[in-house]
């Protein structure tokens, strides 16, 4: 059952076991979906004061699906899905009827949304049991959770670190046991980098390869929802879920799911014979943390080890991604985000019967953001004015295009591509606040392929020997062939998990959290 | 200058037209009649209780995402190629950006630089048969806002208002905007031309079925560009876009006034200044709309919640072979069929007879009696009323019943006038008012008979001329006794009495 041989002291909690161990468990009735669903909101209770990794929690509903999940099973029908009954957190940029999906934002504080995100829907039918919304960065803007206006989320690593962002609050809930699957989206790496900061596995699928309906856009040509679980097999099996083309959402692929969870359990004997790994040359190096770059080579090293060909890699555009990234990201959020108005729903300040409505809108605005959104909107306002439009958007669309070039290039060539998933672990809370330049800098290898559309994960690769922090490795695929990097990672898994005697995860230091009180944690802020 | 000078000062229109060159620019904004919306799945209807017609993706719900209508992109195709336009083989949505209550995202869904059809032209006939061709310069396809109800205020406009409400049932339905290049050389005769081809488009539009055209509820909507410059210029003066022009007469004077007003303007020193205008039906001038202290940015780029529209080539030859007969052709076949001469047909085109009379004929009266019916009595009655010829109170199949019983000899021309006017008098079908009135010819040969007889008694000396053979002198007879019927006799059965009667 469990992937380790080694039987951990913790393996009794049922909040310690994969998705796919707590899902075997639950259909084979050994286990009650309604216990499992407790033990994780008991340990959400525990700790969450201290990590910050959820906005709302919702007990009730939780258990009411719960409930109805071992019914269905109790009266012998079959599982709705291979996770059913399995606990799973939903960063608070997906809607969710009735209840709240505020995005991080007063803005949105209080919006109850009248309608399910497709990847919620789809959570829903294959009864998986929501535990509630996790905290991000607001509207998905930043690398650490400290631009959510509810306060940042703690990694579970250290409280003192960033769970990195936007979506820390997922990847922190699966560090910290409260969750064994998480929901993310990724626009720039907000999947990616939270897990490898975390420890934890993060996809981004394909773009196009899960719905963006009902995914509060940042920059639509961008986003992409995607799974976060704490084994490959379990990113793989949620994959499954929430994958596959959506009729709402105009830019969802009509193809099936890439077997991804076949892909999982072809890597897991360990075989990685016959496959071609591409190193990206100007994805590593200067700038990057040495402890970093150390595991990244190490990683690399198994791969080798596992029977795959590895060759070096030159994806030129890429030293452009980052530019580019801030001029299309930006200037979609300025349109994206222009709804928020006041006037039909969320925020409303100032409307006191005299004023216009336009001043409402300008003071909801002005109060309503943080200084992050509004740094990215009034950037993206100046890059779409005309006169400066095609030395700015049109510039960066241009350099999309030769990043697209770049990895068809090298997929040529190579089945993957490779590359650490951050150039640092996680930073300290504070840190960079007032230095976004090195803010946008964790992103740098993650956003290559959300301009490019394809697919990339982070699988953990080990600790910084020089921090004790984890580290990811980042595998890329082509589009609609995520399948190819999840067998990679699988085996890459399997075989770290051998050499350490155990999921890396598990080791997370078990600090008394629930001393570590908010408030005190606020103040080193 | 111009604007805020309390009384507008217009120069006579012989003048302008004598000093200046008008040069139009029409932008015609079609609501498309599909079941549903633009993006998303909601109705498309007219009016309805406020905010009934909406879900996530027309209220701009965060999260929400389009997905094109493709029966509104057929129906943009249909257009672009009745317009004898280009049919891009690939284009895209764009967002025009701008904050306003009543547009849920504050951006417009709509194509911008890459419409689905280019190019292409529509032959306009004015009044004297003169025919213009109108360029186009686009048709491309877009999503409507909804509609804003300013409360308080005088105006009923944003501007002094205590409140608005907002009725999104209107947001994302289907509109096309089709777009003429500038419509230069038609001098005096531009505010003419601007109605015809209005009246042309609707003519097509309805044609092809894709829209009501109803400019009165706001399904057809025209914003008129007027610029002047004087005679002999190469370089087109600065314009103006007149907006709320509601009716296809408003067309023509809203372009009328703005070339009035304009040639004041310039003829005085002034500067047109380039804005927007509100046309006022009553009074039939046009004012300036919000003054605009920045130009207007709408920082255009491509739509990335959707895909580009690529309509294959066999679709749209699909398309152009299915389109139905257009107007123009149908004129034609018109023309041939019912044996008219030019003047002929545009008589029965400006009568605005053409469809009542195709009704008519369809319904069993000869094209020669259905169109001498309509062009000419019931256009005299339709002007005495002051209504439009479609709008008196007959039908073409109640019309095709009197020229039936005409034909039949039930009625004499001048017996069916009564009859007509019995049925726009709202007494009934026409059987009903012949019956009612006791208007039938009076076809019973003894009555008639006796009434020759008296007729012949009390004019001996005409009696006798006749019975020597002089028949000419019958008419005063067949007179008599028509007068002495009521004209419900057959005036040629009287005849061929009189004759009998003189010489059997």
């Amino acid at each position: 059952m469990s992937q380790t041989s080694s039987p951990e002291p913790a393996n009794t909690d049922l909040t310690r076991l994969a998705a796919a161990e707590l899902a075997e468990l639950v259909h084979s009735r050994q286990v009650s979906a309604v216990e499992v669903t407790q033990a994780h909101l008991d340990r959400i209770a525990e700790v969450d004061p201290a990590v910050h990794a959820f906005l709302h929690t919702d007990a009730e509903n939780a258990l009411a699906t719960a409930r109805q999940v071992d019914q269905d099973l109790a009266a012998g029908q079959a599982p709705a899905s291979p996770l059913a009954g399995v606990p799973v957190a939903v960063k608070d940029v997906l809607t969710t009827e009735g209840t709240p999906t505020t995005c991080g934002s007063r803005m949105l504080e209080g919006w109850l949304p009248p309608y399910d995100s497709t990847v919620v829907r789809r959570l829903r039918a294959a009864g998986l049991v929501i535990l509630g919304k996790t905290n991000m960065d607001e509207f998905a803007m930043g690398s650490s959770t400290e631009n959510s206006a509810f306060g940042p989320t703690r990694n579970p690593w250290d409280l003192d670190r960033i769970p990195g962002g936007s979506g820390g609050g997922s990847s922190a809930a699966l560090a910290a046991f409260e969750a064994p699957l998480a929901i993310g989206t990724d626009t720039g790496g907000s999947i990616r980098q939270p897990g490898a900061v975390t420890g934890t596995v993060g996809v981004k699928p394909t773009y196009g390869g899960v719905s963006r309906y009902g995914l509060v856009a940042f920059s639509s040509s961008l986003d992409q929802a995607g799974p976060c679980a704490r084994t490959v097999l379990d990113a793989a099996l949620l994959h499954e879920v929430i994958g596959g083309h959506d009729p709402l959402d105009s830019t969802s692929i009509d193809q099936p799911v890439p077997p991804v969870v076949a892909a999982v359990r072809e890597g897991a004997t360990g075989d990685l014979r016959g496959v071609r790994v591409g190193v990206v040359t100007q994805l590593s190096g200067e700038g990057y943390q040495p402890g970093v770059l150390r595991s990244f080579h190490a990683a690399v090293d198994t791969l080798r080890e596992l029977g795959a060909e590895v060759v070096e890699v030159s994806c030129p555009s890429f030293q452009y991604a980052l530019s580019a990234y801030y001029l299309i990201a930006p200037s979609e959020c300025s349109s994206n985000l222009a709804r928020f108005d006041a006037m039909r729903y969320g925020l409303r300040v100032g409307d006191d019967g005299n004023r216009s409505a336009e001043e409402v809108m300008s003071l909801t605005r002005e109060a309503g953001f943080g200084p992050e959104v509004k740094r990215r909107i009034m950037l993206g306002t100046y890059a779409l004015s005309s006169g400066y439009y095609d030395a700015y958007y049109g510039s960066a669309q241009k350099v999309r295009t030769l990043i697209k070039r770049d990895f068809d290039a090298a997929f040529e060539n190579v089945d993957v591509l490779v590359s650490p998933t951050t150039p640092t672990t996680a930073f300290r809370l504070g840190e960079r606040v007032n230095d976004p330049m090195a803010m946008y800098l964790a992103d740098l290898c993650t956003i290559p392929a959300n301009l490019a559309g394809n697919a990339a994960l982070s699988v953990p690769s080990g600790l910084s020997d020089e921090d004790g922090l984890p580290v990811g490795l980042q595998v890329m695929a082509p589009v609609m062939q995520d399948h190819r990097m999840y067998r990679v990672a699988a085996a890459y898994e399997v075989a770290r998990n051998a050499a350490e005697g155990g999921p890396q995860i598990q080791r997370v230091p078990q600090a008394d959290w629930s001393a570590h009180n908010r408030a005190q944690s606020e103040v080193a802020v | 200058m111009s604007a805020s000078v309390a009384v507008t000062e217009l120069m006579d229109y012989d003048e302008v037209v004598q000093r200046f060159d008008p040069v139009l620019g029409l932008e015609v904004h079609v609501e498309l009649s599909t079941n549903t919306k633009m993006f998303c799945g909601c109705e498309n209807a007219f009016g309805g209780e406020p905010n009934t017609k909406v879900c996530p993706v027309c209220l701009g719900l965060p999260g929400s995402l389009p997905v094109v209508n493709g029966k509104a992109v057929e129906s943009a195709i249909r257009i672009g190629l009745a317009l004898n336009c280009d049919i891009a083989e690939w284009c895209r949505f764009a967002r025009k950006n701008y904050f306003y209550p009543d547009m849920p995202k504050n951006f417009q869904t709509s194509q911008y630089d890459e419409p689905i059809a280019v190019n292409g032209w529509l032959d306009v006939v004015l009044d004297d048969g003169e025919v213009v061709r109108v360029e186009i310069e686009r048709a491309h396809m877009e999503e409507d806002t909804g509609k804003s109800l300013h409360v308080g205020g005088s105006t009923g406009r944003i501007h002094g208002a205590e409140h608005s409400l907002l009725d999104y049932n209107r947001a994302g339905v289907p509109l096309i905007e089709i777009v003429t290049k500038p419509i230069v050389g038609t001098g005096a005769r531009a505010p003419e031309v601007a109605r015809a081809y209005v009246t042309a488009l609707r003519d097509l539009l309805r044609a092809l079925g894709v829209s009501d055209v109803r400019m009165d509820q706001g399904s057809l909507r025209c914003d008129a560009n007027v610029s002047l410059m004087a005679k002999g210029a190469a370089e087109f003066g600065t314009r103006t876009e007149t907006k709320n022009v509601n009716s296809l007469r408003s067309v023509e004077r809203a372009v009328r006034y703005e070339m009035t007003r304009q040639a004041a303007v310039l003829a005085n020193g002034g500067r047109v200044v380039q804005e927007t205008r509100h046309f006022d039906e009553s009074t039939g001038s046009t004012s300036s709309g919000r003054t605009k202290e920045t130009a207007e940015d709408y920082r255009y780029f491509p739509e990335p919640d959707l895909v580009p529209v690529a309509p294959s080539r066999e679709w749209v030859e699909e398309l152009r072979a299915t389109l139905p007969e257009l107007p123009w052709e149908r004129l034609k076949r018109i023309q041939t069929e019912w044996q008219l001469t030019d003047p002929e047909l545009r008589d029965l085109v400006n009568a605005g007879a053409v469809e009542l009379v195709a009704e008519t004929v369809a319904a069993g009266a000869g094209p020669a009696e259905a169109r001498s019916w309509w062009v000419s009595y019931l256009t005299q009655q339709a002007n005495t009323r002051g209504v439009d010829l479609a709008d008196l109170p007959i039908t073409p199949v109640q019309l095709a019943r009197v020229i039936a019983l005409v034909a039949e000899g039930s009625l004499t021309n001048k017996l069916a006038r009564e009859v007509v006017d019995g049925v726009l008098a709202g007494e009934g079908e026409p059987d009903q008012v012949v019956e009612a009135r006791g208007l039938k010819v009076v076809s019973d040969d003894s009555a008639l008979l006796a009434a020759v007889d008296e007729a012949l008694a009390a004019q001996p000396d005409i009696a006798e001329k006749i019975r020597s053979g002089k028949v000419a002198a019958a008419g005063a007879i067949v007179g008599a006794v028509m007068k002495a019927t009521k004209g419900q006799a057959d005036a040629k059965r009287v005849r061929e009495l009189v004759l009998s009667r003189c010489t059997g």
